[in-house]
C-alpha cells in the first residue's frame, strides 16, 4: 500500500503505483457499497469538512455519502452564501475552519490554484474537488476505474476526450492520469477549445470527430462548460452538436465495444445524442457515478491513515 | 564638498569600458575621471579608496510605482526613497497609476513637495496621459509639463481607443514630451494572468498570446509614423515583438524601448505552484522569450532596463493566482538580479549600465547618467561579486512582494551618492 502524499490536490504529483493503489482499494469500497451494511469505521473520530465555493449537487453529494458511510463527521459548508460574500478573504476562510481542527477539508473553487494556496495554510489533509480550469483528480480516478473494470485494464487503450478541452479540469486530470498509465489519449473538439498547446502533453488532437473517433476503446464526452466561456468559442449549440455531440453515427466510428462516458451533468442534445446517453450497452454513466462513491472514500481512508501517522498520540497535531 | 575616489574599477557605458581608475566629484558634479594613476588629492578633500569595487553611475528607474497618493501603507516616498538609495538607484521616474491617478497638476505639485522633502534621492514624476488613465481625454499635458511632467503614460493600461491615443501623441509632439506606453492588444490580453503555452495550459490559467504584444507595439509604430511623437514602450519581452521594433529604428521613429528586471531573469516556469509573487504584467515568458530580451540588451535595440518596482500588500498577494495583484518590489534587487546576466557571462557591466543608467538619462534628457566631467555626481560604490541570499523582510520597501525570496544573488551595493552627497552606506 503506497500513498505516501499529505493532501490529493492533483494528478500530477502522483506515481502510477499510487494511482493503482487507490483503484485498488476503491474496488474494496465498490463491494462494500453494494452490501448490505454500507459502512466502515474507517474516518470514526474525524471531522470531514466539504466546502464548495462553487455551486455542485453531484459532487458534493458524493463526498459527503463517501465521508458518511466511512463513519466521519460530515459538515457541509455551502460558501457562495456565507462570508465569501461579506469579503472574508479565502485565507482568513481556510484559518478560521483549521482552528476547529478538521482533519479533511473538501474543496472546490472557482479559481485555478485556489486549493493549492488553501492547502498551505492548514494543518488538515485537503482533497481537491475541483479547482477553476486547473484539476480535478477524484474524477479522474472514478473515470479510470470505470474504465479498468469495463476493459479489464489501464493501459495500452486508445481513449478519446471529446468537447470542451480548454475550461475542462477533467480533461486535465484525465489527460495527465491516462497519460502515466500509458494510453493513447486523444483529444476531439474544435480548436477554440482544444488550444494547440495541448499537444505538448504527449495527446493527439482532432478538429474532425469522426477521424477522432476511429477504433477507439473508450468515448468521453465533456460537458459544454457554459459558465466558463466568455463568449465566442462557438457559433451556436446547435452547430456545436451538429460537428462534436455524441450521437449513433459518429459512434460508428469507434470500436464495436467502445464505452462511452461522461463526468454529468449532461447537456442532452448539446454534446450527447439523449439515446447514446441511456444505451445501458455502451454508457458507462451511472457506473462512474457509483464508481465515485467508492473512489472517494479510498481518497480519503489513505488520507485520514496518513493524517493519523502524523498526530501525535494525544491527537495533537504536530 | 571634494571627494576622490581612488583605486576603482570604473564602469563606464559611455566609452564602453569597465577598468581601474579614479573620480573626483565637486560641487555635486563630476570634476575629473581617468583610467591612469589617480592625481594627488586636492586640500581637504575626502578621500575613498574603492578598493577595486566597482564605481558606475547611478542607475535612473523609469517606471517605479510610489504609493502616494492613495496607498501609503503599500509605499511612501520615504520608503521608496531609501530602498533606491539601498540599491543604487539615485533617480527614480515614478508613475502616475496612484488612487487618484496623477493627472493634474495639483497633484503633481503634493507629489514633488513630498518627494523632496523625503526621499534621499532625484525624484522625477510622470503624469497620466488621460485623465484617470481612462482613455478619453488626455490631461492637460501643457501644464503637466510645467509643473515638472518629465514623461506621459497611463502605465499598464493601454488606449484602446486608437482616435484618442493618435490626437495625444500629436498634441505631445507640439510640446516635445515623451509618451510612455505599455504595449498589448488589448482585448487578446484582457483578463490574462500567464503567457499562453503549456504551462499555463497544465495550470489552467488564463492566458494570453506572446503575439499581442507585437500586435500591440505594430499599432503604435503606425501611430508614431503618423504623428512623429516621441515614444517609449515601457516592456518588451517577446522575440516576435523585436523585428517591428529594429525597423522602426530603422526607419527613423523617435521610438526607445525597455523591458524589466523581471523579465530578463525569470520565466514563466517560476511560477511553479501559483506564486504569485511571480505575477506581473506582462506574464513572464517562455525562456527563449526572455533569452531574446537579453540578447537585444546587448545589442542595444532594448534600451532600457527599469525595475518596474510595484509594490502590493501582502492581501493582495495571498488570493488564488488569476485574482492576485500584479507587480513586484525590486528597487533593491534591480542591480543583483541585473548582475546575474553578468555572472551568467551575458551582458558585459558597460553593457548593463548603458541599459541602467545612460540611456534612460538621455531618454529624458538628464545630464546624469554617464562618468563624464561635468555629470551630476550621481554614482553607485557596489561589489559585483559579494553573494547574499535575499530575505524579503530585510528590504526597505513597505511592501515585500519580491520574487526573490530566498534566492541566491550576487552583488552588494557599498555606497550610493546623489549630487555628491552620500545617501547609502
Amino acid at each position: 500500500m503506497s500513498y505516501p502524499h499529505r493532501h490529493l490536490l492533483g494528478i500530477e504529483p502522483l506515481r502510477p503505483e499510487e494511482i493503482t493503489t487507490i483503484l485498488d482499494l476503491a474496488e474494496q469500497y465498490v463491494t462494500l457499497n453494494r452490501s448490505s451494511a454500507k459502512h466502515s469505521e474507517a474516518l470514526a473520530g474525524l471531522t470531514q469538512i466539504n466546502m464548495f465555493f462553487e455551486n455542485s449537487t453531484r459532487t458534493q453529494a458524493s463526498f459527503e455519502l463517501a465521508g458518511k458511510r466511512l463513519g466521519a463527521d460530515v459538515m457541509n459548508m455551502a460558501m457562495q452564501a456565507s462570508s465569501i460574500k461579506k469579503g472574508e478573504t479565502l485565507i482568513d476562510t481556510a484559518l478560521t475552519l483549521n482552528a476547529m481542527h478538521p482533519d479533511l477539508l473538501v474543496v472546490r473553487h472557482p479559481n485555478s490554484g485556489a486549493v493549492d494556496l488553501l492547502a498551505q495554510k492548514v494543518n488538515c489533509a485537503v482533497l481537491n474537488a475541483g479547482d477553476g480550469r486547473h484539476e480535478h483528480p477524484t474524477q479522474a480516478l472514478l473515470d479510470a476505474l470505470t474504465i479498468r473494470r469495463a476493459k479489464g485494464r489501464l493501459h495500452r487503450l486508445s481513449i478519446a476526450i471529446c468537447g470542451d478541452i480548454a475550461h475542462s479540469r477533467v480533461a486535465r486530470s484525465n489527460i495527465l492520469l491516462l497519460g502515466k498509465m500509458e494510453n493513447r489519449v486523444r483529444l476531439v473538439g474544435p480548436p477554440t477549445l482544444v488550444p494547440g498547446a495541448f499537444r505538448e502533453f504527449g495527446v493527439e488532437v482532432f478538429d474532425d470527430m469522426r477521424e477522432g473517433l476511429r477504433d477507439v476503446d473508450v468515448v468521453m464526452m465533456l460537458r459544454l462548460q457554459k459558465e466558463r466561456m466568455d463568449g465566442g468559442f462557438i457559433p451556436s449549440e446547435r452547430e456545436y452538436f451538429h460537428r462534436y455531440g455524441l450521437d449513433a453515427e459518429k459512434l460508428s466510428f469507434a470500436k464495436e465495444d467502445a464505452i462511452v462516458m461522461h463526468p454529468g451533468p449532461m447537456n442532452r442534445g448539446v454534446e450527447i445524442d439523449g439515446e447514446i446517453a441511456d444505451d445501458i450497452n455502451r454508457s458507462v454513466i451511472q457506473e462512474q457515478v457509483e464508481m465515485g462513491v467508492a473512489v472517494r472514500m479510498a481518497a480519503m481512508d489513505l488520507l485520514a491513515r496518513n493524517h493519523r501517522a502524523r498526530a501525535q498520540p494525544e491527537g495533537v497535531m504536530v | 564638498m571634494t571627494t576622490l575616489f581612488t583605486n576603482a574599477r570604473l564602469i563606464d557605458p559611455e566609452g564602453d569600458r569597465d577598468a581601474p581608475g579614479w573620480l573626483l566629484l565637486k560641487d555635486g558634479v563630476i570634476a575629473d575621471v581617468g583610467f591612469d594613476a589617480a592625481p594627488d588629492a586636492p586640500d581637504g578633500a575626502a578621500l575613498v579608496d574603492c578598493a577595486g569595487k566597482c564605481l558606475a553611475p547611478g542607475i535612473v528607474d523609469i517606471g517605479v510605482k510610489v504609493c502616494e497618493p492613495g496607498e501609503r501603507h503599500k509605499e511612501s516616498y520615504r520608503s521608496a526613497g531609501l530602498a533606491a538609495a539601498a540599491g543604487g538607484v539615485t533617480t527614480m521616474v515614478t508613475r502616475p497609476d496612484t488612487l487618484p491617478a496623477i493627472d493634474t497638476p495639483e497633484v503633481l505639485e503634493f507629489v514633488r513637495r513630498r518627494a523632496n522633502e523625503v526621499a534621499p534621492v532625484n525624484v522625477l514624476p510622470m503624469a497620466a496621459l488621460t485623465k484617470g488613465r481612462a482613455g478619453r481625454e488626455m490631461t492637460e499635458l501643457g501644464f503637466l509639463m510645467d509643473a515638472g511632467a518629465v514623461a506621459f503614460t497611463d502605465c499598464d493600461r493601454v488606449i484602446a481607443d486608437t482616435k484618442v491615443f493618435s490626437r495625444a501623441l500629436t498634441y505631445a509632439k507640439a510640446l516635445g514630451a515623451l509618451t510612455i506606453a505599455h504595449v498589448q492588444e488589448p482585448g487578446l490580453s484582457a483578463g490574462a494572468a500567464a503567457t499562453s503555452g503549456k504551462f499555463a495550459t497544465l495550470r489552467g490559467l488564463s492566458s494570453v498570446t506572446p503575439m499581442a504584444e507585437r500586435m500591440g507595439l505594430d499599432r503604435d509604430i503606425a501611430l508614431l509614423e503618423m504623428t512623429g511623437a516621441a515614444y517609449h514602450a515601457d516592456q518588451i519581452t517577446t522575440a516576435r515583438a523585436l523585428p517591428a521594433l529594429e525597423r522602426a529604428k530603422a526607419n527613423g521613429i523617435n521610438i526607445t524601448a525597455g523591458t524589466s528586471i523581471h523579465h530578463l531573469t525569470l520565466n514563466t516556469l517560476d511560477v511553479a505552484d501559483y506564486r504569485t509573487f511571480f505575477k506581473v504584467k506582462p506574464p513572464l515568458r517562455d525562456e527563449e522569450d526572455r533569452m531574446a530580451t537579453v540578447e537585444a540588451i546587448g545589442t542595444g535595440l532594448i534600451d532600457i532596463i527599469s525595475s518596474m518596482h510595484t509594490p502590493q500588500d501582502e492581501e493582495s498577494k495571498r488570493l488564488p493566482f488569476e485574482e492576485a495583484a500584479s507587480g513586484a518590489v525590486a528597487l533593491q534587487t534591480l542591480l543583483p538580479a541585473a548582475l546575474r546576466l553578468y555572472h551568467a557571462d551575458n551582458l558585459s557591466l558597460p553593457q548593463l549600465f548603458r541599459a541602467l543608467s545612460m540611456n534612460p538619462a538621455k531618454r529624458l534628457g538628464l545630464a546624469s547618467g554617464r562618468l563624464a566631467k561635468g555629470a551630476p555626481a550621481d554614482l553607485v560604490l557596489f561589489d559585483a561579486h559579494a553573494p547574499l541570499i535575499l530575505d524579503r523582510f530585510a528590504l526597505l520597501s513597505k511592501s515585500k512582494n519580491t520574487p526573490f525570496d530566498g534566492a541566491r544573488m550576487q552583488g552588494k551595493v557599498l555606497a550610493t551618492y546623489v549630487a555628491g552627497e552620500r545617501v547609502f552606506g
